[in-house]
């Protein structure tokens, strides 16, 4: 390692790893470390079972029940992939796709007085639904259809609304929609934390839900998408890109210090062993001055033998508690899955709630979530700091990724990773960049 | 007649000529200042067996083998692994235990394993005695195969007995559970929320 490199990257999660790769694509030189054997960081999935018994410090070993311990690979940051996302992109113009297999999430659904109730995904299952009255379901209806149709360049479409001024409160009342069908758009389909982009303009929120409902129209039964063996494989896929391209990878290496030499980055130094570069990328774990706590998530893993009451049963789903119904601040949500996904022993369901902590005592907010899970067999409590960098990395070179925070998909790991871009090269990521850069297929799918 | 898909990773210390005889296999050539650490992306041959085709998705190590960083994902799901080793290089047969071993670590259970004492063109400076290796891939029930990549000697014949030793069909694979990819045109079925 002794050698000079345009970029050395530290911890291989999820954002470290597709940065690398682009870099690689790219042509830069790039030497990728961890501190652990194993790739992923806080994006791996844990397996087997006994790894993550250990992890939480539960005291014994998983009972029979749980079956075989190498049948488990379990994520610590429950998320789905939006079928038409930012990562979907990246996977697609990269072909990291060829090394995974997805499923489709089963169902989407929403917390309503205490009941869940199903996201509709086609017409029939809208006029059927019980989240909101027929007149109500008539003006969403006109509401959705003007949103899908918005186009920013094309003032025709705008019917009055200036995208950059008028707030989303505006636009809801100039749909005359009610509470209960602004908290579900809001919350369920635009995907938001808390209430505070109601006074935004309302272009943010057109777009997400131009998002969901692109995502939803791809495979049908609900936006998301998950790959088997779990997310942990998103990062070693795009870890195997940075390879290909020349990536050169070490892992269980101890990172002793970040060399500076006028307050720039210069250097590595791992086991006595100094590795010079020009730019350094790394997680908040490699750089404990240079990050600030923005706040905390509560995550519980909850293994269950049953699939969750009132969802048809299905063997994934995702549950929305929009905060307005448990008198909080933000969200709540439930990401599950199964072993239908390689994630779980035969028969046995994995529910992750998390949440962004608003008290000092952060299981009890999570209560409403718990309670539609029961009986819950093993629960994974965490409570963990999310950091963002003090620094832009313009005079040290050193850029830093955020802590993944609590939403439930990848789009803002997706603009982490194109801001990072961004103060690295001085210009606008473009996703053309990310495509491959010679035949590196061979043989009849070439 | 029916298509299988099986996936095979090679497996084997830095120099061995693994990207040599994948390179040999799919597009029958060699190139002798093959980029030590630049490997291929995705490398697929099919080839009929009996009454089957056999489409081999080939996974090189990309050099990730380089620090004995390759991933979980590397071996997920393969039918079978190559493990090669240099006939001219002592230390690379003596590796290959490690390899096998993390091979079982990681490795699906049932997973097809080839032994190959690759470079057999260079007998003169041989290191491994064909027997030794013999003996040892006896031992552990794996396939055992001189080749030269470079002369083309025995290539297609690892690939024909790899086949050969693929049960003939696997439940495990051909079950519902099985996810899909991502395609850049996926299907339009048109569903509209509300
Ligand atoms: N003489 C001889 N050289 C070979 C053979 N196979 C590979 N090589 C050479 O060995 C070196 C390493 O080969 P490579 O395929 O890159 O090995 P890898 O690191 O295991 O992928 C290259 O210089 C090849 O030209 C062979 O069968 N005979
Ligand atoms: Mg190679």
């Amino acid at each position: 390692m002794n050698e000079e490199y345009d970029v050395i990257v530290l911890g291989t999660g999820l954002t470290e790893c597709i940065l690398s790769g682009i870099m690689s694509v790219n042509g830069k030189k790039v030497l990728h470390m961890d501190r652990n054997t194993y790739y992923g960081g806080e994006s791996a999935s844990i397996t087997p079972l006994e790894d993550l018994y250990k992890r939480f410090k539960i005291p014994g070993t998983p009972p029979e029940s749980m079956g075989r311990g190498r049948d488990w690979n379990v994520d610590l940051i429950p998320k789905f992939l939006m079928a038409n996302g930012q990562l979907v992109n990246m996977l697609q113009l990269t072909e990291v796709t060829r090394y995974m297999d997805f499923k489709m999430i089963e169902g989407s659904f929403v917390y309503k007085g205490g009941k869940i109730f199903k996201v509709p995904s086609t017409e029939a299952e809208a006029l059927a639904s019980g989240l909101m009255g027929l007149f109500e379901k008539r003006r969403f209806r006109k509401f959705l259809l003007s949103c899908t149709t918005f186009d920013e360049k094309d003032p025709k479409t705008l019917e009055g609304v200036d995208p950059k001024k008028t707030t989303m409160r505006d636009m809801y009342k100039k749909f005359d929609l009610g509470q209960d069908v602004i908290d579900f758009t809001g919350h369920a389909l635009a995907l938001y934390r808390t209430d505070d982009y109601l006074d935004q303009p309302c272009l943010e929120t057109i777009n997400r839900i131009k998002l969901y409902s692109e995502s939803l129209a791809r495979y049908g039964k609900s936006p998301y998408l998950y790959p088997l063996y779990g997310l942990g494989e998103l990062p070693q896929g795009f870890a195997r890109l940075s390879a290909i391209y020349g990536g050169t990878y070490m892992l269980n290496k101890p990172i002793e210090e970040i060399v500076f030499e006028n307050g720039r980055v210069i250097g590595v130094k791992s086991e006595g062993e100094v590795a010079r570069c020009k730019q350094l990328i790394c997680d908040p774990s490699y750089v404990p001055n240079q990050v600030t706590k923005v706040g905390q998530v509560i995550r519980v893993i909850c293994i269950l033998s049953h699939p969750i009451k009132n969802t048809n049963d299905v063997n994934s789903c995702q549950i929305i508690i929009p905060q307005n119904q448990v008198n909080r601040k933000s969200d709540i949500y439930v990401c599950m899955i199964s072993s239908a996904h390689n994630v779980a022993a035969q028969g046995k369901y994995i529910a992750i709630v998390s949440t962004t902590v608003e008290t000092s005592d952060p299981e009890r907010e999570i209560k409403p979530a718990l309670e539609l899970l029961e009986p819950v067999e093993q629960k994974f409590v965490s409570i963990s700091d999310m950091y963002a960098p003090t620094d832009l990395g313009t005079e040290s070179q050193v850029f830093i990724s955020r802590t993944y925070d609590a939403t439930t998909h990848f789009e803002t790991t997706c603009d982490d990773i194109k801001d990072i871009y961004k103060r690295m090269m001085g210009s606008e990521f473009d996703f053309e960049e990310m495509k491959r850069k010679k035949c590196d297929i061979f043989g009849e799918d070439q | 007649m029916a298509l299988r898909e099986l996936k095979v990773c090679l497996l084997g210390d830095t120099g061995v000529g693994k990207s040599s005889i994948v390179w040999r296999f799919v597009e029958d050539s060699f190139d002798p200042n093959i980029n030590p650490t630049i490997g291929a992306s995705f490398m697929t041959k099919t080839v009929q067996y009996q009454n089957e085709l056999h489409k081999f998705l080939i996974w090189d190590t990309a050099g990730q083998e380089r620090f004995r960083a390759l991933a979980p994902m590397y071996y997920r799901g393969s039918a079978a692994a190559i493990i090669v080793y240099d006939i001219t290089k002592e230390e690379t047969f003596s590796t290959l235990k490690n390899w096998v071993k993390e091979l079982r670590q990681h490795g699906p259970p049932n997973i097809v394993v080839a032994i190959t004492g690759n470079k057999c063109d260079l007998n003169d400076v041989r290191e491994v005695l064909e027997k030794d290796a013999k003996d040892y891939a006896d031992s552990i029930h794996a396939i055992f195969v001189e080749t030269s990549a470079k002369n083309a000697i025995n290539i297609n014949e690892l690939f024909i007995e790899i086949s050969r030793r693929i049960p003939s069909t696997d439940a495990s694979l051909t079950s519902a559970g099985k996810g899909f990819k991502l395609r850049r045109q996926p299907s339009v079925t048109k569903h509209s929320c509300c």
